[in-house]
């Protein structure tokens, strides 16, 4: 397994405050990766630098086989790259139909003139559909996004992400505010995802990250605490410390 | 599944269909080429309203539809009004000088000609020398380009300026409203140019042309029509298909959209760009019509106003913007000049050319509280009713 | 050796004075009689002259009566005296000499002298001798501000006479300086005027500049020789060089007769026109003249024939002009005295510019604390609340008419601007609570539609304002104390209105300060814009506290609204005046923080000022160019000078 991102002695800080402190981080391609830490552990604010939202006062993030750096690429170019990001609060565009959200993140060149004289073809049309019943919304293709439902949103984000075809995924919490149904829908599909491309979840939900079954990383103040499997870091004495206190 | 456009858009095809059996009316109705009901002045202002129509659409198409609320798109309007203005009034101006010239003992020599149109064109901010914006003003051809070029560059490099560093929401509102009036001010100057606060005048007279008003009102309204139907339908081309998907997505989540992987700086820009083109065309078809443009017309709250129509009309949507800019403006001229009548209340009389600000003002408040879809959201309602 | 010339010339005078001794005024007026009885400007010097050298202590009253049409002609033997008014047509004569009466007449017996404005004008001039050492210093002084307006050669000897006895200090410095600068320009010896010139460098006086320009003022002379050598020549200048055009220099030869003119297009085409001759000009035909090639061929076939003079050509002009210097020469022929006044100029020159440098400061900071009185409502309500107000200008008209209508109704000005402050803030405080309440807190959250819905306000007041009040702009009159400047030299002023609005906008800062950090309101404002759901949990009404900021800002707007009708013309426009500058000042210096505001105010102050100063004619090219900064200046600073760092800030 070659490594398809690595970040190594980012730190940024707010004002004095440092969110990410000297936090190093890897991962491969294909793997499934849960990220956790108790609130203001930095988790957000790690996947805001890898999507080059935010830009570290120091450190390297480098990508990919020809191990470029992505702090010199705005977040319209590190997508093109190849990484996807799902936000906590599910965000997809609620004037527009299913099908058009689909179409919008489909693989293709994002130029303004070719999006200018884009009219999807009936393989485009295809490649929707199949998608669409990846993520159970086969039936839902030309109702407006604003009409569905919390759970089916996510689910068109993560869809959309998958029409996006990255090779790393970020999802962050996706899945706050699910039925345990939903929870069970959406773990499934994110270990299947896993299997074509790297995956990297930021959940809260002890039960959900034991479902995805994955090796797990810590993160406590703006660095990493601890990294192994569940059970593993579970068991380690500093982790219990943050998350039951002293 | 590939269908035309205007099959996946019957409303294109209903305000094509309006706006012929419009022009066809007004034509039958003129005095220039029909029976005489409708007088030049009224077909003049109808002319006007019809590219007022025009830059509502290009209003909408960045505002409506791209989420900018930009209060430039004035300035580019009457940029192009300047722009065509320069050719006929000096072309115009030659002509007179020439043959005056010619009176003469012996004919001009091209320099004479020159400082004599000079003379006549800025003799009124106290100078006869030609300034270099006007190097191409004897060249239709260029003219009519830089029309669009203008603009459009001016657009371009503000765009690009404003895009890039992220300004968004009312900072960007603020900051074309401050480009607004820079140029105002720029063009109120003397030494601009362009006559100060003078501006061009004589637009209305077409060069060398002799045919009466009467005619000349009815071309221009004519294209103005033609204008206003190629602009509706190019941009509802463009709003249909993936490209209106993505300045839509960045009206209501420019963050998400740029996660997608798309460079909402370019689509930004090549929005405000191209509306500014439009704006520009508009307005270079509405200065001959109105025969006078000067900076008061380019002062930021003209740009208000337009965006006062699109949101009365109801924005994103552009039959909205069209029935907002028409109806509003043609109002307005109706009350503004002096027609409507009085109202007496026995202890005050109300004016209509006093009040009709306050009125449109305090309207406008109404529109933004209580029907944020403008009048286009009424059809909307009345298509629900009719359906349930 | 000022000293000694002081005295050589005190001799001197004593000496005139001692050749008239032996007559009275009466006698020297007799002499004159005719002059006297009927003078006129160009005539009565010498009488006058004559009168004032007599040195007789009668004379400076005579002068100021006869000035004062106070002296009266006896018809019966012809004898001038004072006269003075006993009853009606009745009048009492004095004798001029021993101030005795002579007794009452009556006005048919007598001839009022009426010297007119020129004649009185000279009698003053001499007057002014006397005057300055007048026991009244009230007189001295009015007599050095005459000699200040027109100083000429005479009042030299007897400004230096009147020095050494001043008593008062003030008008002892005053005289002391006009006799210098009197010095510089008639004192005969080269070397005194040298030492009183350098006695003036670096001085900011406007007087001292007068004095000294007209001393290098040059001429432009033309020779064809050797450069004279009796001349005080201050360069010699190249023609085609930046200072002297070549044709300019030609110009110079033709006024001197010593060059043809030069032929131009205009001359060309005169001759032509002259020379038309059956459709044809010199074989030419007409029609062909449009070419200006064949016009030239057709004046030089005039030429030949010698109808018209030969053309000139650029290559005439060089070659001609090759024999000739151009150079510059002073009036002044003292080279010492040209060379100590340029010197003086150029240190004085320093000098101004410094100053002026502090003024425009000081111009720079006032205009910073308009745009920050005029801001500061805008940083609450727009930077504290995030609402967009475009109807603020409004409010600091309404502000402003507030003050207006006070004084209407108040005659008395400082009564009236104490009145006016509060109640201006009462009015927009209300306009601006009703506003919240029903229209912008259906809105918050929608900024976009926030800016529409008060811009629609700004439209209907604005008109509203013009209903009731009119096109017309109204005056808001500042109190008589507050009328003038603080002058500091000739160089630096600045008026009381602009230090008052400077105080007012630090008042205004401190208040803010206050409000925003010392009091409950402040606290709930600032819980309210951070978390409104957090803050309502805690028993805080965000209603109550969003109406009161509000108010608060719309108050302050018509505060500020007072202070700016103070200088500039209240009109129903006049808030547009300022919303764009006002949001600049609030973009600039950073949303959300007072310090931000105040930055901002400061840049686009000082911005503006320093541009208007590079374009001093023209201050809408200030105003574009400085939007313009503005617009790159937020290409660098997005968030503004003074910016929110991290999350906080947001997107």
């Amino acid at each position: 397994m070659s490594t398809l991102l690595e970040v190594s002695g980012v730190s940024v800080s707010f004002d004095g405050f440092k969110a990410i402190n000297n936090l190093s981080f890897q991962i491969a391609d294909a793997e499934l990766r849960a990220v956790i830490g108790p609130n203001g552990a930095g988790k957000t604010t790690f996947m805001d630098i890898v999507t080059g939202k935010t830009r570290p006062d120091e450190g390297r993030v480098i990508w990919g086989e020809r191990s470029v750096s992505l702090l010199r690429m705005n977040e319209a170019q590190i997508a093109r790259e190849g990484i996807g990001r799902k936000f906590q609060k599910p965000t997809v565009f609620e004037n527009q139909t299913v099908r058009e959200n689909f179409l919008m993140a489909l693989k293709k060149d994002r130029g303004v003139l070719s999006v200018l004289l884009f009219r999807p073809s009936k393989a485009d049309h295809e490649q929707v559909d199949a998608l669409a019943e990846q993520v159970g919304m086969l039936a839902e293709l030309d109702r407006l996004a604003g009409e569905l439902s919390h759970g089916q949103k996510q689910w068109l984000e993560i869809g959309m992400l998958l029409a996006q075809e990255p090779r790393l995924l970020l999802v962050d919490e996706p899945a706050a505010g699910m039925t345990p149904e939903e929870r069970e829908h959406t773990s499934e599909l994110l270990v299947q995802a896993a299997k074509t491309r790297a995956v990297v979840v930021v959940e809260h939900d002890m039960e959900f990250v034991r479902r995805l079954g994955c090796k797990v990383t810590v993160l406590h103040e703006g660095a990493v605490l601890a990294e192994g499997s569940l059970d593993h870091v579970t068991s380690n004495s500093d982790v219990i410390d943050v998350y039951l206190g002293r | 599944m590939r269908t035309s456009f205007i099959a996946k858009k019957p409303s294109v095809l209903v305000f094509l269909l309006a706006l012929a059996a419009f022009t066809i009316a007004v034509t039958i109705l003129s005095e220039g080429f029909g029976i005489g009901v409708i007088s030049t002045s009224f077909i003049k202002t109808l002319g006007k309203t019809l590219c007022l129509c025009l830059i509502a659409v290009a209003m909408d198409l960045v505002w409506g539809f791209t989420g900018i609320l930009s209060l430039g798109h004035f300035a580019f309007f009457g940029l192009g009004g300047y722009m065509i203005g320069m050719w006929l009034m000096y072309e115009r101006t030659r002509l007179i000088v020439s043959e005056a010239l010619m009176q003469g003992q012996i004919p001009p020599t091209d320099a004479e000609v020159i400082e004599g149109i000079g003379n006549q064109i800025f003799g009124v901010v106290g100078s006869s020398e030609f300034p270099i914006v006007w190097a191409f003003a004897d060249s239709l051809g260029l003219q009519l380009l830089l029309v669009v070029l203008v603009p459009g560059i001016l657009a371009l490099i503000f765009g690009w300026l404003a895009f890039r560093s992220r300004v968004t929401g009312v900072y960007l509102s603020i900051l074309t409203q401050a480009m607004t009036l820079a140029l105002a001010l720029y063009l109120f100057q003397n030494d601009s140019g362009l006559r100060g606060n003078n501006g061009l005048s004589g637009l209305q007279n077409l060069p060398g042309v002799e045919t009466p008003q009467s005619i000349v009102s009815m071309w221009f309204f004519l294209a103005s029509a033609l204008a206003l139907a190629l602009g509706y339908t190019l941009a509802a081309w463009i709003v249909s298909g993936k490209f209106g998907s993505v300045i839509r997505g960045i009206r209501d989540n420019e963050t998400r959209v740029r996660f997608l992987g798309y460079s909402v700086e370019g689509f930004k820009l090549a929005v405000f760009t191209f509306t500014a083109c439009i704006a520009a065309i508009a307005g270079a078809l509405y200065y001959p019509q109105a025969g006078i443009i000067n900076p008061a017309e380019v002062v930021p709250i003209a740009s208000i106003y337009l965006a006062v129509w699109v949101a009365i009309g109801g924005r994103g949507r552009l039959y909205g913007a069209v029935i907002g800019a028409g109806f509003v403006s043609l109002i307005s001229t109706w009350f503004t000049g002096g027609q409507a009548p009085d109202i007496n209340l026995g202890f005050y009389t109300i004016k209509w050319v006093d009040w009709w600000l306050v009125l449109l003002g305090l309207s406008f408040v109404a529109v933004t509280l209580f029907a944020p879809k403008g009048i286009g959201g009424l059809f909307d309602r009345l298509k629900k009713e009719g359906g349930a | 050796m000022i000293r000694i010339l002081i005295a050589c010339l005190a001799l001197m005078c004593w000496g005139q004075a001692g050749l008239a001794l032996d007559l009275t005024l009466q006698e020297i007026l007799q002499q004159n009689k005719k002059l006297v009885e009927k003078p006129s400007r160009k005539t009565i010097g010498p009488v006058i002259e004559e009168i004032a050298a007599s040195n007789l202590s009668q004379v400076q009253g005579f002068l100021e009566a006869w000035g004062n049409k106070q002296v009266w002609q006896r018809r019966s033997d012809g004898l001038f005296f004072f006269g003075t008014a006993v009853a009606k047509r009745q009048y009492e004569l004095t004798d001029p000499d021993s101030g005795e009466s002579v007794g009452e007449f009556t006005k048919k017996d007598l001839k009022q002298l009426k010297p007119n404005s020129g004649v009185r004008a000279l009698i003053a001039t001499a007057l002014v001798q006397f005057q300055l050492s007048d026991l009244d210093p009230v007189k001295r002084a009015e007599a050095l501000q005459a000699m200040e307006r027109a100083p000429t050669a005479k009042h030299l000897a007897p400004l230096r006479l009147s020095i050494e006895n001043e008593l008062d200090a003030d008008l002892k410095a005053r005289k002391s300086r006009l006799e210098r600068l009197l010095t510089i320009s008639f004192d005969p010896d080269t070397a005194t005027r040298v030492a009183a010139i350098q006695s003036f460098e670096g001085d900011l006086g406007v007087d001292v500049r007068a004095t000294l320009n007209p001393l290098v003022v040059t001429s432009v002379n033309i020779t064809s020789g050797d450069l004279p050598t009796d001349e005080n020549i201050a360069r010699v200048i190249k023609p085609g060089s930046e200072d002297l055009s070549v044709p300019a220099a030609y110009d110079l030869l033709v006024a001197s007769k010593l060059a043809p003119p030069a032929t131009s297009a205009e001359d060309i085409r005169a001759a032509l026109v002259a020379h038309i001759d059956g459709g044809q000009v010199a074989k030419i035909s007409v029609a062909q003249l449009s070419d200006p090639e064949i016009r030239r061929q057709a004046y030089d076939r005039l030429a030949e024939q010698s109808l018209v003079p030969a053309f000139i050509d650029e290559e005439d002009i060089a070659k001609k002009l090759l024999g000739y210097t151009v150079y510059e020469t002073f009036a002044e022929t003292s080279v010492a005295v040209t060379d100590a006044a340029q010197a003086a100029l150029s240190k004085i020159d320093l000098n101004v510019g410094m100053n002026q440098t502090l003024d425009l400061t000081l111009d720079a900071i006032s205009l910073a604390s308009i745009y920050f009185l005029a801001a500061i409502g805008l940083a609450i309500t727009f930077g504290v609340m995030g609402v967009i107000n475009m109807a603020h200008g409004e409010f600091i008209m309404m502000g402003a008419y507030t003050g207006y209508v006070v004084q209407q109704v108040i005659p008395n000005h400082t009564v009236s601007i104490l009145v006016a402050l509060p109640l201006a803030f009462a009015v927009t405080f209300a306009a601006g609570v009703v506003m919240e309440r029903l229209v912008i807190r259906y809105l918050y959250n929608r900024p976009l539609e926030t800016l529409l819905a008060t811009f629609g306000i700004s439209i209907a007041l604005q008109q509203l304002a013009k209903n009731i009040f009119g096109t017309q702009a109204r005056p808001l009159t500042a109190p008589g104390w507050l009328d003038g400047a603080w002058v500091m030299n000739d160089v630096v002023s600045i008026s009381f209105i602009r230090i008052a609005i400077f105080i007012l906008a630090l008042i205004f800062l401190g208040m803010f300060l206050f409000i925003m950090k010392r009091t409950r309101l402040g606290l709930e404002t600032r819980t309210v814009t951070q978390n409104p759901r957090m803050a309502a949990s805690m028993g805080i009404n965000p209603d109550r506290v969003n109406m009161l900021t509000f108010g608060l800002g719309s108050g302050i707007a018509g505060v500020a609204g007072v202070a700016i009708g103070l200088f500039a013309k209240v009109t129903s426009e006049m808030g547009n005046d300022y919303i764009v500058q006002s949001f600049m000042t609030v973009v600039v210096g950073g949303v959300g923080n007072i310090w931000g505001a105040l930055a901002g105010a400061t840049m686009i102050g000082f911005l503006q000022k320093g541009i208007e100063w590079g374009y001093p004619s023209n201050t809408l090219a200030a105003q574009t160019y400085m939007i313009i900064f503005i617009i790159i200046f937020i290409q660098f600073k997005p968030r503004g000078i003074i910016a929110l760092k991290g999350r906080a800030a947001g997107d």
